[in-house]
């Protein structure tokens, strides 16, 4: 039988072994909250539906619920006014959880430098992914999910 | 342009506020009456009940920043007469240190939201206003977009969640 020869103790030993399945197991329940407030909404809508098939990677069931959810897709401009709101929706969402920048206006405001639009949402939340892109093309929405998973299964699991 | 060739808007104008009217003209038929801000509130009430005229839509009501001119702001009306299909689009200058025009309130109840409009924006004031607030923005924005000194680059302060029992 395989060994894990990282010098451990056994104690050690299981709980790195854990670690690693709870992340598998996290990384393919990855229950999402769309946050959709602009036009990133119809590239989002083309991921979610049958021709890019999210469910392959688990991520199939957007919960319209912020306590039901484990991954912000923030989708589209966010204004000053709307930031509080956003905020709330994340305050209510339950640990471990996950944020996306979905678009470049959630990444860095994009081309509205203006009065009204917050420069990037990472001023409100913490983000775990930004997918760049005017609207970003559902593929590039896939790879930003996958490295998403990615970045699930190999962090420290919270329990 | 000519006397002769004014419409009958332009004229009666005339006849009735001859002495309170900036300039008038009206270019590829589109009649344009600048007037001061003391004559807005009756113009207005004449343009709407005058049986000639009756101008009964108030269709836009904004202003303009022309920042280098003075007086600096122009509040522009745009009247529409749905019994004889014309309209008339009126201009009233505001000075910077007073910025405050006759409120239409009493007369059309969409002056409300266009003048709180006007008021974010711009920051003009309108007198008899019943409720001056912000309409589209938020009240803990600082300044007034839309002038041609706010900066461009300048950032407003993020305003935390509310309390939704408050």
């Amino acid at each position: 039988m395989e060994v894990d020869k990282g010098g451990g103790t056994e104690f050690g030993f299981f709980t790195s072994r854990l670690d690693k399945m709870i992340g598998w197991a996290r990384k393919f329940s990855v229950f999402q909250y769309p946050f959709i407030t602009a036009c990133c909404g119809m590239e989002y809508m083309s991921v979610a539906c049958a021709h890019y098939d999210i469910d392959r990677f688990g991520a199939g069931l957007p919960r319209f619920s912020p306590r039901q959810a484990d991954v912000l897709f923030v989708v589209g401009t966010i204004s000053q006014k709307i930031a509080p709101v956003l905020l709330t929706v994340y305050e209510q969402m339950c640990s471990p959880k996950w944020v996306v920048a979905f678009g470049v206006c959630t990444c860095t405001g994009g081309f509205y430098d203006d009065y009204a639009t917050v420069r990037g949402i990472d001023h409100v939340l913490p983000v775990d992914i930004y997918i760049p892109g005017c609207p970003p093309r559902p593929e590039t929405v896939l790879n930003g999910l996958i490295m998403l998973q990615e970045k699930i299964q190999n962090q420290k699991q919270e329990v | 342009m000519p006397e002769a060739e004014w419409s009958k808007t332009l004229k009666k104008i005339q006849e009735q506020f001859g002495d309170r009217v900036i300039e008038m003209h009206a270019q590829l038929g589109q009649d344009t009456v600048v007037v001061s801000k003391a004559a807005i509130f009756e113009l207005a009430r004449f343009l709407r009940d005058d049986p000639d005229l009756k101008y009964n839509y108030l269709m836009d009501l904004t202003a303009v920043d022309h920042f280098t001119r003075k007086p600096r702001f122009e509040v522009v009306y745009h009247f529409l007469s749905l019994e004889y299909n014309a309209r008339v689009r009126v201009k009233v200058p505001v000075g910077e240190s007073d910025p405050e025009v006759e409120s239409l309130t009493p007369l059309w109840k969409i002056a409300n939201w266009l003048e709180r409009e006007t008021w974010d924006m711009f920051g003009i004031k309108f007198k008899n206003h019943p409720d001056l607030r912000r309409l589209l923005l938020y009240p803990e924005f600082q300044g007034h977009p839309l002038r041609k000194d706010y900066p461009v680059t300048k950032r407003q302060p993020l305003v935390g969640p509310k309390d939704p029992q408050a």
